[in-house]
């Protein structure tokens, strides 16, 4: 039965759904001139998650449930980065939303509700839980992505997420079917991550065992979106309207990599020799893709996209040193990209208005003449995807090459080195586009005047330049959370 | 007598049509709905055939699991598809291609 502890373990997840559905009513039954009301309470409604996800820094993990949901350091980061990153989005989201006539409380519920998925993913503790939060978290990015429902390319980018996602949640079942099975042959067949942690030991069809594991890892390259899975991340990062697209380049790989660090780790930590190396050739068909790919396109959205592509293969780099210092490198990677992703998107949300995306890498020409400081964000987030010393990038980088070649994986951390040499020249190239290209008529002239906007995308990009600077309390938060 | 190996064997061959079934299909987007349903239902055959033979609830309880989050996914799958219908009055798999690269 359940106990009173396990309600308070799971109170802030408690406590968004409920504040979710009082949103949605509000919604229904509010005037409309009361509507902008609606922003500022889903604010809010994030913001007191994370004290609540904060107010209680478990000491050690707390497992509620049965062992359903794991209440620990590694989930408390990545939730209040989830929250934070996706309370950036809605302060950035709000022009976008008015003059495209999208502003209303279904945006809001549905990023809640998604938000509420990575709460419960990079909480699981087995393998329901894993799957329940992450289809929470893809059933409303695949309405989300559809959000603008008469425009052309919303739909079908919807589509396509729809069908690969569905395609990548069936294979991740599929392993984990097989994996309960195995589990069951030569003992107790279990669902729950930690009791499956050392099936390897006992079973007696460890084929079956690592059928499973490979149809998983399948599943999570295919969320993480690492090539050869990643056909989804182009289209929906161009298709998507620009709060679900930054959105879902920054919640949706904080989860991603809860994911794969619970399935993985906490469920597959035995295997760790065998999957290794399958996420280490994950991680370089990424950055080989990711970053040659992106050189050649022009549209910008689809240039970051392929770059996520890319930033995911480093993610891989950590994830495959399979250690605790390697996850404390994904985990602050994964943090990293995800405030840089919002950063980069942010700008662009900055200066569309209705008619005009500012998508094309084209339209931000001679950006620096018309808006000196929006060019100067924007030069902070591309130095900083692009990993250029001092910025918060460079140092995700070394960590995750730091970690490769201590397990041992030396010729990986040179593809990792020689890509990042690769992939400066597209990110340079938007920096040449904005500070040394004559401006063009209809380019991004004007600026939102939204002050909030301004002002929290100002904070966040120049964060990019303070973590680079002052980035040991974060990293150390990051490691005690692994116990180093 | 019907073994385990034959459901497990069942569970794969459908599991393998349902996934021809999305890479083959060049015509029909509802074809890959229903791929989509087959292929979770592919997943249901084996934990229900592992959870019975094996002696344990557990994997009987996440197929009911899966069953609802398949029927919300059909929900939101099929929304999309009526959009996409809406936007470019086909849903034939070839024409939707405005976005390459």
């Amino acid at each position: 039965m359940p106990t009173l502890n396990d309600i308070l373990i799971l109170l802030p997840e408690f406590y968004l759904v409920a504040a979710a559905c009082v949103l949605l009513l509000l919604d229904a039954f509010m005037k409309p001139a009361q509507r902008p009301l609606l922003h500022w309470l889903s604010i809010a409604v994030l913001l007191v998650a994370i004290y609540l996800v904060m107010a209680v820094p478990p000491s050690q993990a707390l497992t509620a449930f049965g062992g359903m949901f794991v209440r620990d350091g590694v989930a408390e980061i990545l939730k209040v980065f989830a929250l934070g990153t996706t309370a950036m989005v809605f302060v950035y989201a709000r022009p976008y939303l008015i003059d495209r006539k999208l502003v209303g409380g279904e945006f809001y519920t549905l990023m809640i509700f998604a938000v509420l998925g990575i709460m419960l993913l990079v909480s699981a503790g087995n393998l329901v839980t894993v799957y329940l939060g992450l289809e929470l978290l893809s059933l409303s990015s695949y309405a989300l992505v559809a959000l603008n429902r008469d425009a052309r390319l919303p739909p079908e980018a919807a589509i396509k997420y729809f069908v690969l996602g569905a395609l990548a949640s069936g294979m991740l079942l599929y392993g984990m079917s097989m994996v309960y099975g195995a589990s069951g042959m030569g003992g107790t067949p279990t669902l729950d991550l930690a009791q499956l942690h050392n099936v390897m030991s006992y079973t007696t069809a460890p084929t079956l065992l690592l059928f499973g594991l490979v149809f998983m890892i399948v599943g999570i390259g295919f969320k993480l979106g690492a090539a050869p899975f990643h056909m989804w991340i182009p289209d929906v990062y161009q298709g998507a309207p620009t709060p679900v697209t930054t959105f879902i380049a920054s919640g949706s790989k904080l989860a991603a990599f809860g994911m794969a660090y619970r399935l993985l780790d906490a469920g597959m930590g035995d295997l760790a020799q065998h999957w290794q190396l399958m996420l280490a050739v994950l991680a370089v068909a990424s950055l080989a893709i990711g970053n040659l790919v992106a050189i050649v396109q022009t549209n910008l959205k689809r240039m970051l996209a392929y770059s996520t592509i890319s930033h995911m293969g480093y993610l891989l780099l950590g994830l495959s040193a399979a250690g605790p210092e390697g996850y404390a490198a994904a985990m602050f990677y994964a943090i990293c990209y995800a405030l840089m992703g919002v950063a980069a998107f942010g700008v662009m949300m900055a200066m569309t208005r209705a008619g005009f995306e500012c998508e094309e890498i084209a339209d931000l020409k001679g950006l620096n003449q018309k808006s000196p400081w929006m060019a100067f964000l924007m030069l902070l987030a591309m130095f900083s995807l692009a990993g250029v010393p001092p910025l918060f990038g460079f140092w995700a980088k070394v960590l995750v090459l730091e970690a490769a070649i201590h397990a041992n994986m030396l010729w990986l951390a040179i593809v990792g080195i020689v890509f990042a040499i690769i992939g400066l020249y597209y990110y340079l190239y938007v920096v040449k586009v904005m500070y040394f290209d004559k401006p063009v008529e209809g380019g991004a002239a004007q600026v939102q005047a939204d002050r909030p906007l301004r002002l929290v995308l100002s904070l966040n990009a120049l964060s990019l330049l303070a973590l680079g600077l002052y980035w040991g309390p974060l990293l150390a938060w990051c490691r005690r959370a692994f116990g180093l | 007598m019907i073994s385990l190996a034959h459901y497990i064997v069942l569970g794969a061959v459908l599991f393998c049509i349902a996934v021809a079934g999305l890479f083959i299909n060049r015509k029909n987007v509802i074809v890959l709905l229903m791929s989509i349903e087959l292929m979770l239902l592919a997943v249901n055959m084996n934990f229900v055939a592992f959870s019975r033979f094996l002696g344990d609830v557990a994997g009987q309880v996440f197929v009911f699991f899966i069953l609802t989050v398949a029927a919300a996914e059909a929900a939101i799958g099929l929304a999309i598809l009526v959009l996409l219908f809406r936007t470019r009055s086909t849903i034939n798999i070839a024409d939707i291609d405005s976005m390459k690269g």
